[in-house]
């Protein structure tokens, strides 16, 4: 389970979005931009999957505009939104959709987001849109996570080994920041492990700088509170 | 201060004397720990963003994404322009005529708020901005009534669910039916009592309400159940105002709209396999869908 959220007014009036659909074109744009925070360097191309309902209906519903959107950072207010691909154009971002209706196990709107890096490396991100314009990411890199952009989130990526988690929540405290939520995830044993620590407070990049200090962490990702 | 029923937030009304709006209001900064000045600044801003979406329909010709409307409300519009007298008066004429405009937007891929969803979308600016017009209602007014139907849509999503998924039509224009028809009670003068009962009949006129978009896009039937929710609204706060209550309390009847929903089978449900949208010139009438 992602982190509940208190329902606040603004989830009900609201939230502010381009339509039609607060799963299909809302819900698509924050799983598109929380994705866009978790690469560093500057996207090259990114391959869209569509599965179950987004597969179906992506068109109408303007899902593909909304996907690109969110690579590009727009908020789910942006005027921009209905033009994205001509935004992409400018940008220089090579986007590609697929859809898969053969896979029905999954939740109805899913999408796999896979981003190609300046530097040809790539990231999988696998979202689902929950309702009302809510996401959570699913799955980095084939590690399965929790992540709902609900709060200040940090994602950092480092070795399985003992010492890592004592070491970022001496920095948090230094820097005064609460832990609200953290969840560890890993693939197996030893290898590569995912911390996910949502916080009350914002996080900089002075933090992920210290952060990135430690050995046994390979990189630092700040998720700001969409 | 929290709430996370009906029955409490009255009490919390009648405790500190009140109005839903406030109590509302007070959740959201005391107990969310938002600071007052920025929560009413936020909720102005989403006023704007209603107003402009219920008015932009009137300005030209929408297209929708699937096709299937666009123009709607201009027509009504202009048919109590060219003076003919509207057949539910001036006040519900507007009031339809808004809540269209908003699906139009909508569906054009332009700014709406989601109040409780975008399916939804028409019914809270449509009852809102006609009342305005009509009665002469200061955009302060109507700021803080969009807490009172806040209020309504947050037990509705706590305690059931405001999403068509998984309750139907009824969760999504049945809930914000029930949120307007609140709302509008409260600025007609009545207490968090008459707030309740209206919002009670909104919900108990819609039961059952299913979820069948044809081609499952945001468009049709939706446009047109967006009236009927804004409509149904008024007649509810009219009803409730007159001290008629309903025999169902708010919160039993918002349980009985969950469980209503829960039973409507998933064909019925937004995955557009039922009702209108398996319906034979459904298939047909779709530009985009497959």
């Amino acid at each position: 389970m992602y982190a509940a959220k208190e329902i606040s007014v603004f989830d009900i009036i609201g939230p502010n979005m381009i339509g039609p659909s607060s799963s299909h074109t809302a819900g698509a744009l924050r799983i598109a931009r929380l994705a866009k925070n978790m690469v560093k360097s500057s996207i090259k191309q990114v391959k869209f999957i569509l599965y179950g309902s987004f597969a179906e209906t992506y068109q109408g519903h303007g899902t593909d505009h909304a996907l690109v959107a969110g690579m590009l950072g727009f908020d789910t207010e942006d005027y921009r939104i209905k033009e994205s691909f001509e935004y992409a154009k400018e940008a220089g971002l090579h986007y590609i959709f697929e859809t898969n209706s053969t896979k029905q196990d999954i939740h109805p709107n899913t999408v796999d987001i896979i981003i190609t890096n300046e530097n040809n490396e790539e990231t999988t991100v696998t979202g689902v849109s929950i309702g009302g314009g809510r996401a959570v990411i699913k799955k980095i890199n084939g590690v399965d996570i929790d992540l709902s952009g609900d709060y200040h989130t940090l994602v950092i990526r480092h070795k399985d080994l003992p010492g890592v988690v004592a070491g970022v929540t001496n920095v948090l405290s230094q820097f005064d920041i609460n832990i609200a939520f953290m969840k560890l995830y890993r693939e197996n044993k030893g290898t590569i492990a995912y911390s996910i620590i949502e916080t009350d407070q914002p996080i900089n990049e002075d933090v992920i700088g210290k952060i990135e200090e430690f050995q046994s962490v390979f990189d630092a990702f700040l998720i700001e509170k969409l | 201060m929290n709430f996370r029923t009906g029955q409490a937030l009255i009490k919390l009304c009648d405790e500190n004397n009140i109005a839903i709006s406030e109590a509302m209001i007070l959740r959201e900064t005391n107990y969310l720990e938002n600071n007052r000045e920025e929560v009413i600044k936020k909720m102005e801003h989403a006023w704007s963003i209603m107003k402009n979406s219920a008015k932009e329909a009137l300005k030209g010709d929408i297209v929708s994404m699937g096709g299937l409307i666009g123009g709607e409300a201009m027509r009504i519009n202009s048919r109590r322009m060219e003076g003919n007298s509207p057949v539910c008066g001036s006040l519900m004429s507007k009031a339809i005529t808004y809540a269209m405009g908003v699906l139009e937007v909508n569906s054009s891929m332009g700014l709406i708020v989601a109040a409780p969803t975008a399916g939804s979308s028409g019914v809270i600016p449509g009852a809102f901005l006609a009342i305005q017009e009509e009665m002469n209602l200061t955009d302060e007014v109507i700021i803080k009534a969009l807490f009172n139907a806040g209020a309504i849509g947050y037990l509705i999503a706590y305690n059931a669910t405001v999403a068509g998924a998984e309750g139907g039509c009824q969760a999504e224009v049945g809930s914000a039916s029930a949120m307007a028809a609140s709302a509008i009670t409260e600025i007609m003068g009545g207490t968090p009592r008459q707030c309740l009962h209206a919002a009670t009949s909104a919900i108990a006129n819609l039961l059952g309400l299913i979820c069948d978009p044809i081609g499952g896009l945001v468009e049709a039937p939706c446009q047109q159940r967006n009236a009927m929710g804004v409509s149904n609204a008024l007649v509810c706060s009219e009803i409730a105002l007159s001290s008629i209550k309903n025999i169902i309390p708010f919160d039993e009847a918002v349980t009985v709209m969950y469980n209503v929903g829960r039973s409507i089978p998933h064909e019925l449900r937004e995955t557009a396999l039922g009702g209108l949208a398996a319906a034979p010139s459904a298939c047909g009438a779709c530009r985009k869908c497959k």
